[in-house]
């Protein structure tokens, strides 16, 4: 079979089992864009901005952990591609960046819409690639999805010359069907000498916690995390990127822990004799200032990547290896049963724990008339049954969302941890709405994250997405505010809108359904209601009381054990 | 503490980009860095001096082997091995100036391979620290060029970094 490079794309991505590409054409693509046309297999989703396509390819990777595939044009195209890409990248996210680039001969010379794009993107993907051969073009994009999807996962950018998409030029199609790297060996399973030390270590805790983050849910380990956690009977705290691993309503679940964690989970990281961290990469939200970061510890730590090892804190026990293989293992050793958990010291463990729970630190006022963003969340769970996928933009509408769904399943929850993308949510749930049509999905959003790409309203309607938007509406940027206040004595700058549209108009004029309540008394009947549209995207407006903070709160470089619990209230 | 990295890497365009992006981004120090290819023309070797603690040099070695373009690394610091660098220094020489320079040079084993009537360009192989004795041991109104270019190294015995 003869084909060109246009063709050859879009055979490698129906051979790699690729269904859908979220894109914008451009001049550079346009070859690639021909060939798409004269097929069916490969769906293109076409986003009315770069920035969405990258996120709607990541959506998409989290929620199905297929790889997402994204096509954009040269310079501006690959520049507004970026956000997107480094977002992946920041969150280990599997995608495959096709960029297009002004014909070789010209490479360098400032043509129209030329950005050196592999150097651009180069500090914020897995690994990037220039094709400058045609005879390259199948292989390199192998390797692309070969280096995308294993080890610890990222995106990888294709840079592609017009010229070598030409359909004028035709080669035999080839596609390997394996690549071998002698460059690249991800770790494919874990030392079972360290497994064996880590779990005596376990064996002989008195006040044991389980930290995971996004590399279980990544290397599909929820179910011998679970199983793990429950035949120790530990307790385990999850990062904002690993909820959802362990079930959200387990018995053995103190919350996320961190900036924003629970008092109990805090509390925990800071007892704790035995940390057992797994896929989490120790990141200064979750430790707050390092020096006190867990100080009686000795520490445990799985994870794919051995540069995440000892990289922020000093870890006594690395295992490097895939999560879930390195957890079945260790899973085996426990079941062996030479030794078993300290149960007198467990039982005293959970007392204690116990008894920071009584603390309930995500009380809030639940009579006021006002909504309050918690409850907003809370009626959410309640409506889709705590079943839906939930993205989310950044801020506090994400922290509260991260705090009150109490994700019962892994991919469930897709919000920007690592980068912290505004603009994020929407543009993901359309990943995910692709993915999966009849599923529900909301986006948790605030109304200054939703305007970084509200213009995606237009892709929503045109794909037939019954996305549902729960706009948190407290008229400022809520995060910021809040900093603000704690930190600025309440000097306000630039936190608030002054000017925001009205949403339910907006929705209205791009033919979607717009709702908003105002009341406490009033929020589940709209919920409800929005859910209700089963073919329809809803963009539900909720005015929520604009003086909301997120507690607890860790400042940043505090420890563990001085946290906000409340408004007004001190350090405890 | 000083260390000498050496790397052999794929030889592609990019790699070495990926190598110096990856110490400013991650705010390590590069004092040298000398690369090219091998007996091998897919492969490049690359010699890297940098300074830092344990806990850093610990993250640059693991980092550089994160790089996909990086076949194998080793540490040259952590057992025996030979430095060599190269210098090209060129003084001004004049009348009297003319012999004493040459005795120097001889001393310290190096070569004239340029001379002018009012110049020699010297070039001089050794240890770091001894291209910096010669720097110093030159009267220094004298030197008009300086290239130096960094340490290339390799470990001793019988082994060597290869695939």
């Amino acid at each position: 079979m003869e084909l060109s490079g246009g063709e050859i794309i879009v055979q490698c991505l129906k051979d790699e089992g690729v269904e859908h590409v979220f894109g914008y054409p451009g001049g550079a693509v346009l070859h690639i864009y021909d060939a798409i046309f004269k097929q069916k297999d490969v769906k293109h989703i076409l986003v009315r901005h770069e920035q969405a396509a990258g996120h709607a390819a990541d959506g998409y990777a989290r929620a199905t952990g297929k790889p997402g595939v994204m096509l954009v044009t040269s310079g501006p195209g690959a520049t507004n591609a970026v956000t997107g890409i480094a977002t992946a990248f920041m969150d280990s996210i599997p995608m495959v960046v096709l960029t297009g680039q002004v014909p070789t001969p010209v490479i360098g010379s400032d043509a129209f819409q030329e950005v050196d794009t592999v150097g651009i993107t180069r500090p914020c993907v897995k690994h990037n690639f220039l094709v400058k051969r045609l005879e390259d073009l199948a292989e390199t994009i192998k390797k692309a999805f070969y280096i995308a999807t294993t080890g610890r996962p990222g995106p990888v950018v294709i840079d592609i010359p017009k010229d070598i998409t030409d359909p004028g030029i035709k080669i035999p199609y080839n596609y390997p069907s394996q690549v071998k790297m002698r460059s690249y060996n991800p770790v494919v399973k874990g030392h079972l000498g360290q497994i064996k030390k880590a779990v005596k270590i376990m064996m002989e805790a008195e006040r044991p916690v389980f930290y995971t983050g996004g590399g279980v849910v990544l290397d599909d380990a929820a179910k011998p995390l679970t199983d793990l956690v429950d035949t120790l009977g530990f307790p385990i705290t999850q990062t904002l990127m690993g909820l959802g691993a362990y079930p959200g309503s387990g018995k053995h679940f103190l919350g996320m822990l961190g900036m924003h964690g629970t008092y109990e989970a805090n509390m925990a990281m800071h007892e704790t004799d035995v940390l057992i961290a797994v896929g989490a990469r120790f990141d200064d939200r979750i430790t707050g200032h390092v020096k006190q970061f867990c100080p009686d510890a000795t520490i445990i730590h799985i994870d794919i990547d051995p540069s995440s090892i000892s990289k922020n804190v000093r870890v006594d026990i690395p295992i490097v290896g895939p999560v879930k293989q390195v957890l079945r293992d260790m899973l085996k050793v426990v079941d062996e049963g030479e030794m078993n958990p300290k149960k007198q010291a467990l039982k005293q463990w959970w007392e204690q724990i116990e008894k920071w729970r009584s603390m309930d630190c995500l009380k809030y006022d639940q009579t006021s008339d006002l909504i309050k963003p918690q409850q907003a969340i809370e009626v959410l769970h309640k409506v889709t049954k705590g079943d839906a996928f939930v993205t989310s933009d950044v801020g506090q509408h994400q922290m509260f969302a991260a705090q009150f769904y109490h994700f019962d399943k892994p991919r469930r929850w897709i919000n920007s941890g690592g980068l912290g993308t505004m603009g994020f949510g929407l543009p993901a749930a359309m990943g995910v709405q692709m993915a999966f049509p009849r599923a529900e999905v909301a986006v948790v959003t605030g109304e200054s994250s939703i305007q970084m790409c509200i213009q995606e309203l237009a892709t929503c309607l045109q794909y037939e997405l019954p996305i549902k938007i729960i706009l948190l509406n407290n008229g400022c940027m809520g995060m910021v505010r809040q900093w603000q206040e704690f930190f600025y004595e309440s000097r306000y700058s630039q936190s608030g809108m002054g000017v925001t549209p009205d949403f339910v108009k907006l929705t209205e004029s791009y033919g979607h359904v717009g709702m908003r309540v105002e009341k406490t008394k009033d929020l589940e009947g709209a919920m409800k209601e929005a859910f209700s549209y089963k073919d329809r995207l809803v963009f539900l407006d909720v005015v929520v009381d604009p003086t909301e903070n997120v507690y607890p709160m860790i400042a940043a470089g505090k420890g563990h054990h001085e946290m906000y619990l409340s408004p007004g209230s001190e350090l405890v | 503490m000083r260390h000498i990295i050496s790397i052999l890497m794929e030889n592609e365009s990019g790699a070495l980009a990926r190598v110096a992006n990856l110490f400013t981004a991650r705010g390590y120090n590069i004092e040298s860095l000398t690369v090219a290819p091998t007996e091998d023309q897919s492969l490049s070797r690359m010699t890297l001096v940098t300074r830092g603690s344990d806990e850093i040099i610990e993250q640059i070695t693991k980092q550089l082997n994160k790089l996909i373009d990086v076949v194998k690394l080793v540490d040259l610091t952590e057992g025996g091995h030979l430095e060599r660098e190269m210098m090209l220094i060129k003084l001004r020489a004049e009348r009297i100036q003319r012999e004493e320079i040459k005795r120097l040079v001889d001393i310290f084993r190096g070569k004239i391979i340029d001379v002018t009537d009012t110049s020699y360009t010297v070039e001089l192989t050794g240890a770091a620290s001894k291209l910096n004795a010669f720097v110093e041991a030159v009267n220094e109104e004298l030197i008009i060029e300086v290239v130096r270019t960094g340490p290339s190294g390799i470990g001793r015995g019988p082994k060597g970094l290869g695939l």
